[in-house]
């Protein structure tokens, strides 16, 4: 599976949305309609799926599926 | 300073028994028992290993979607589940009540057990990192009543009251008091639990306040018979909607009945065990009696506390009789915990409904599993079988751990 099927899988799971409506544009509080602490859950999800450790000041510039997904690909090199 | 009456226009229930009203009262009617094996749950290694499980809960999504039930412990979403059909049956949100003077007050026990120990274990094995940001909104005891007023938009007081298996039956009294004082024009109250996890059931268990009975669940919660040994963990919740009489009967509600009195009290005694003779539990009784301007003859249903263990019930006998004296032989006592288990926080609110039940169908219900009275429980108790018998009033006694008691005086509609 691409990353960003894992990623679009992830969050789909967590938030009970249907995966077909979720895409690389999908904005987490703009379309998700997540607030902070559904925000702290969700990059715990992530790091416990692709084993990193996303730091606090990171997660603020985390504001679409596109910024995990370019977000992980950095830390994977 | 002249008291506003206060309407009982709404329940909801959830317990062993069921999961609607209906379902609970006509079951508790037919003498049925909801005390079974758990199993939500590994009991692997459990002390006990029976309960009065909710069975087949699915929260409806349109009181709390479905990410968010992950994360709300059980408390909260019984919460919402009785209060949903408790509106409903009081037709409230018809009612043209400023939102600010519609209030909620429940009590609980315990709060969330079952994420706290869930999230303990996470934070052993996986660390601080991992505990999860709802694990504080869902475990905190007054989390039901937010919930409830996020939904519905209520906007008056909003609180939890914690008095162990007391706390309902005080939430009733303090509900019904914002009526009385009318600072609030309709009260959602009573009380929610959901705390039957293997660490509780270990507390409790190590306190020997727990049947063992775990070859015969069904038959383990028996208060007032000889072979008693302990109550019974329990689950649910009781929701009760409370008006202000008059603009309850002005928007044309049905009145169910009214709630006329309360009392609290304490015991000075001891950290768990009951007074001896009951003194607490006489003085709140004394109390509700007095402030409802009712004669004890009056009385005809008392739903007791009568949890099962070896000296609560014969303390609460006690103190029956000293406040009823002879009449004491003519009322009907039962404990619906010989059905539901304990209910601990919820007890009051689910026990309230029972009396309430009672008062307007004319049916008491029993106390089940009682073959062999123990004669230093000598009243009449509503034996194995419900009974026809019209009440005009019905009390309720909820007593808890730290020495608290409540009692509440309900009357039928005229």
């Amino acid at each position: 599976m691409e990353l960003q099927d894992k990623v679009i899988k992830l969050v789909s799971e967590a938030t009970k949305m249907d995966a077909a409506n979720i895409s690389l544009n999908t904005s987490f509080v703009d379309d998700l309609n997540l607030d902070s602490l559904d925000m702290v859950e969700l990059m715990m999800k992530m790091e416990d799926e692709f084993g990193v450790e996303i730091p606090e000041d990171e997660t603020e510039n985390l504001k679409s599926i596109g910024d995990v997904v370019t977000y992980l690909k950095s830390k994977s090199h | 300073m002249k008291l506003n009456r206060v309407a009982v226009t709404g329940m909801g229930a959830i317990c062993g028994l069921g999961n609607t009203l209906n379902e609970v009262w006509s079951n508790a009617i037919a003498g049925k028992s909801g005390i079974t094996a758990l199993e939500r749950q590994n009991t692997e290694g459990w002390p006990v290993t029976f309960g009065g499980e909710v069975k087949n809960f699915k929260l409806n999504p349109e009181l709390m979607d479905l990410k968010d039930q992950d994360r709300f412990d059980l408390f909260n979403q019984y919460a919402l589940h009785c209060t949903d059909e408790a509106l409903k049956h009081s037709r409230l949100l018809d009612a043209n009540y400023a939102p600010e003077k519609i209030g909620i007050i429940f009590g609980t026990g315990l709060g969330g057990f079952p994420h706290l120990e869930a999230n303990h274990k996470i934070f052993l094995e996986k660390g601080a990192r991992r505990v999860s940001p709802f694990f504080i909104p869902s475990v905190i005891p007054n989390m039901p009543e937010g919930l409830v007023s996020i939904k519905w938009g209520f906007k008056g007081i909003n609180f939890a009251i914690a008095s162990a298996c007391a706390s309902s039956a005080h939430a009733l009294g303090i509900a019904a008091s914002e009526i009385m004082l009318g600072r609030q024009d309709a009260m959602i109250t009573g009380g929610t639990e959901g705390v039957i996890t293997g660490y509780t059931i270990a507390g409790f268990a190590s306190m020997k306040a727990l049947s063992k009975r775990n070859d015969e669940p069904h038959r383990a919660s028996r208060p007032y018979d000889l072979d008693r040994d302990g109550f019974v963990m329990g689950e649910g919740a009781g929701v009760i909607v409370l008006e202000n009489f008059e603009k309850a009967k002005a928007r044309g509600a049905k009145i169910i009945a009214e709630i006329i009195g309360f009392g609290a009290s304490s015991d000075a005694n001891h950290i768990t065990a009951p007074h001896p003779e009951g003194l607490g539990a006489l003085i709140c009784m004394k109390q509700t009696l007095e402030m409802a301007g009712v004669a004890k003859e009056e009385v005809g249903y008392i739903n007791a506390h009568g949890t099962s263990t070896p000296l609560g019930d014969v303390a609460e006998t006690q103190a029956i009789k000293k406040v009823f004296g002879e009449h004491s032989y003519k009322l009907a006592v039962s404990s619906t915990k010989s059905m539901t288990g304990h209910l601990l926080g919820a007890a009051g609110g689910l026990e309230s409904i029972f009396c309430i039940k009672a008062l307007e169908t004319g049916i008491l219900p029993p106390t089940i599993n009682l073959d062999n009275q123990d004669p230093s429980c000598d009243l009449y108790y509503v034996p194995n079988k419900s009974e026809m018998r019209n009440v005009k009033y019905a009390l309720n006694n909820s007593f808890g751990f730290g020495g608290t008691n409540s009692s509440t005086l309900f009357k039928k509609a005229d």
